[in-house]
């Protein structure tokens, strides 16, 4: 009840919309970095947190991306905010491993996910959109040779990013809808409708992107999807 | 200029859950559409979607043919989908990319221009529908009548020759309904606007009333309101 009523007074938030996906604008360094260099490090980060093992290499990569996340002048509220479900992940795979491996396996895997998600953060927050397809299609050209047109990979990437929010929304209404009727402690009214959204959301944008086609070649041959 | 001959658009569909039998969703539809505001009226369910969508081909015919400016829907599908952009009723559906800037950009990748002209192009376009100073905020943060003035502006950015509008208007308040009106009737586009709004539906300069699948009016738009009003009144939505 108490729990409630602080909500209550307090003022509503934007509904939550995921770590990835939304543009800072800024003129930092990092922001007028080419975006193949910053993926190529995001990348190079990957691979250096599964190749070096340890508690201390883990704070390391924390460590390197809080700093990047510092030079792009990534606004910390709504960092922190965006990163409140991987944070609340990492804390639970934290907790198994430290039961099941000991404490230092604990405190790497826990860390390295965090450290990995802030770094694609601190990516996709200075670079728009629409310079990361580029980019994304530029290096899916060689998928061309087993049929899948790089623009069509580079907009799927595109998609993903927009879909968090959308999805984060739509589980806010269900759950909204199903508190309405007094269901809310019913999983069936909370996932059964958030399913159906979903797909009838999915159907509903791919219905939009042909229309606007999206997903067709540019030069007006038709893709797979769009031939009768 | 817009041309359905013969059209008919069918359907499975079960009745039982066991058995599919197939229905008649449209037609056959036979007309040529060159008036510059064409709009189509009709109940939930009447058709009129479909006849919609025949337009910009994301729905075939069954039988018969839909062209617009000699190009066929079914075999010209991305070359009809250059000249003829759709806008739907909900812009959630329609709007791609994060930020308004940034889905702008997304509609003129296919006239495949350098970023920097994709860019400036995009910002002009935006500044034209008023959304300039939203250019970079979150598009969940924009409102419903901003939302779909950007899904207007995405669409308009390629410049199609003819422009499909799936009731726009439904889901917004009077203020963006005026604004969304306006807009359309200041565009030099052939515009195709599905509505229930029935005063807008009296500015068009031709009006096709859609009742069970069939057009059973086509002709002057004050007749054609009332002659809708007249096949609404005393039936039941159930």
């Amino acid at each position: 009840m108490a729990r409630r009523a602080r909500r209550a007074g307090r003022p509503q938030r934007a509904p939550w919309a995921g770590p990835l996906g939304l543009y800072h604008p800024g003129a930092t360094v990092l922001h007028r970095a080419r975006p193949g260099l910053k993926l190529a490090g995001l990348a190079v980060l990957g691979v250096a947190v599964v190749v070096a093992t340890g508690p201390l290499s883990a704070v390391l990569a924390l460590g390197v991306a809080a700093l990047l996340a510092l030079v792009g002048r990534l606004p910390p509220h709504v960092t922190l905010r965006g990163l409140g479900p991987v944070l609340l992940t990492a804390a639970l795979v934290g907790a198994y491993q430290w039961w099941a491996r000991g404490w230092a396996v604990a405190v790497e895997v826990a860390v390295d996910l965090v450290a990995l998600v802030l770094t694609a953060v601190v990516v996709t927050a200075t670079t728009p959109s629409d310079r990361l397809l580029d980019t994304l299609t530029r290096l899916a050209r060689p998928l061309r040779h087993v049929g899948l047109p790089p623009e069509t990979f580079a907009l799927a990437v595109g998609l993903m990013l927009r879909t968090v929010p959308v999805l984060a929304r739509t589980a806010h209404e269900v759950r909204d809808a199903a508190r309405a009727r007094g269901l809310e402690r019913d999983p069936r009214a909370l996932l059964v409708p958030a399913a159906i959204r979903t797909v009838a959301h999915a159907r509903s944008v791919g219905d939009a992107l042909a229309a606007r086609g999206l997903g067709e070649e540019p030069d007006g041959r038709p893709s797979r999807r769009a031939r009768p | 200029m817009i041309e359905l001959d013969a059209v008919t658009v069918t359907a499975y569909a079960s009745h039982d859950g066991r058995s599919e039998d197939v229905v008649t969703l449209l037609g056959p539809v036979t007309c040529r559409l060159t008036e510059r505001r064409i709009a189509v009226v009709g109940a939930n369910g009447s058709g009129k979607s479909t006849l919609a969508r025949l337009v910009n081909g994301l729905a075939l015919p069954s039988s018969g043919s839909v062209r617009v400016d000699g190009l066929d829907t079914s075999r010209d599908g991305p070359a009809v989908r250059q000249r003829v952009g759709f806008v739907f009723t909900d812009p959630e559906a329609q709007l791609v990319m994060p930020t308004p800037l940034e889905d702008v950009a997304l509609s003129l990748r296919r006239l495949r221009l350098p970023a920097a002209e994709r860019d400036a192009r995009a910002r002009a376009v935006l500044e034209r529908f008023g959304l300039g100073e939203r250019a970079e905020v979150p598009v969940h943060a924009l409102s419903g009548g901003q939302k779909q003035l950007l899904a207007l502006a995405g669409v308009l950015a390629t410049e199609p020759a003819v422009l499909v509008c799936d009731e726009p208007t439904t889901l917004l308040d009077l203020r963006w309904r005026r604004a969304v009106d306006e807009l359309l009737a200041g565009l030099d586009q052939q515009v195709l606007l599905v509505t229930h709004d029935l005063d807008a539906a009296e500015r068009a300069e031709r009006v096709l009333v859609v009742d069970g699948g069939a057009v059973v009016f086509d002709g002057d738009p004050h007749e054609g309101v009332a002659a809708y009003r007249a096949l609404m009144s005393g039936r039941r939505p159930w």
